[in-house]
């Protein structure tokens, strides 16, 4: 059986706050629409801009998997457990809010704005010890995804506590590929980063999203594209 | 108008702080924090309130706890926060709220 939502780009809760302009796939602050909560145990993506030497200042999180994806730019962080580091294009970090962490996020460059995704997944235990880490993600191979998140610590890409995997994919357009889950319990919310993709059937434009519960994904680029499929479980 | 009465427990204080003043920006809500469960005891006896969060730090035992006194004897709607006073909380506190 399969089930599946489609979530276009315009339809996103839209955030300006002229430092920082945000698109919410799921509600987020101010913007709240019952219909997009989450997607299993996907809470938070939001698609980020922060303009030059902005960010976010030193603020808490507790119980929340958060994962952040720089699109343009770099990124400054720094947090409670003494961790600094740059995050640039290319890398991935994921941070174990568990127990409480404070954290910032600044853009490290004072002119140019910085594009990121940060994601965020219920947990699937609460009250853990704080984590943090980063690592680099290649996907110069194009046609294929790459994973770069799962819940295991030596597997490819960063861990977290969930049972989910992200796999990230540069395609040229006519490209064609399957995704097999994990976890056939799991459902898949595929996010367009750019170009014009199919998936089961489903056409996509930039910056949308589909929710897909199916034992296969099939996805065809229409056009050069890359392609963020997060398998997510569907029960907290 | 009478405001929508929360209480909210964090063991970690900064967390707790910062959900107060999140919850206490909406003009029609009024939140109370509680350190650990058992001021939170303490408090949902002597206070009626409309709905309940539990924040981070509380063992799985003490949520239950809480969960089986405030939901079942007092039908008070229990919700677990994640995020900790993040962008998660005006949207957990609506469905809850819309819930009731």
């Amino acid at each position: 059986m399969e089930n599946f939502i489609i979530h276009k780009a315009a339809t996103r809760g839209m955030a300006d706050h002229g430092w920082l302009k945000s698109a919410h796939s799921f509600s987020f602050g101010s913007y709240y629409n019952a219909d997009r909560m989450n997607f299993g145990v996907l809470r938070v993506l939001n698609d980020d801009t922060v303009d030059g030497g902005r960010g976010f200042g030193d603020h808490p999180h507790d119980n929340m998997e958060i994962i952040s994806i720089p699109l343009e730019g770099d990124l400054v962080h720094k947090d409670s457990m003494g961790n600094e580091a740059i995050i640039r294009k290319g890398e991935i970090q994921a941070m174990s809010a568990g127990t409480g962490i404070y954290h910032s996020e600044f853009n490290k460059d004072g002119s140019a704005p910085v594009k990121f995704l940060q994601i965020w997944l219920y947990p699937n235990k609460r009250n853990v010890t704080p984590r943090y880490d980063q690592v680099k993600i290649d996907t110069t191979e194009k046609n294929v995804f790459h994973q770069v998140l799962s819940p295991n610590a030596n597997d490819a890409g960063v861990w977290i506590h969930q049972n989910a995997w992200f796999n990230m994919g540069k395609f040229d357009a006519g490209a064609e590929t399957t995704y097999q889950l994990n976890d056939k319990k799991n459902g898949v919310y595929a996010f367009i980063l750019s170009g014009n993709v199919t998936i089961n059937g489903q056409a996509l434009e930039p910056r949308d999203g589909m929710g897909i519960v199916a034992d296969t994904l099939t996805v065809k680029a229409d056009t050069e594209a890359e392609i963020l499929l997060m398998e997510v479980p569907m029960e907290l | 108008m009478k405001k929508i009465e929360i209480l909210a427990i964090c063991t970690h204080e900064g967390i707790l702080q910062t959900i107060n003043r999140l919850i206490n920006n909406n003009e029609l809500w009024n939140s109370t924090g509680a350190i650990d469960i058992n001021e939170a005891k303490e408090l949902a006896d002597t206070k009626d309130f409309d709905l309940i969060l539990i924040g981070s730090g509380l063992t799985a035992a003490e949520e239950q706890e809480l969960e089986s006194i405030l939901a079942a004897h007092k039908n008070i709607p229990v919700v677990k926060h994640y995020g900790g006073g993040s962008g998660l909380l005006f949207g957990e506190i609506y469905q809850a709220l819309s819930g009731r």
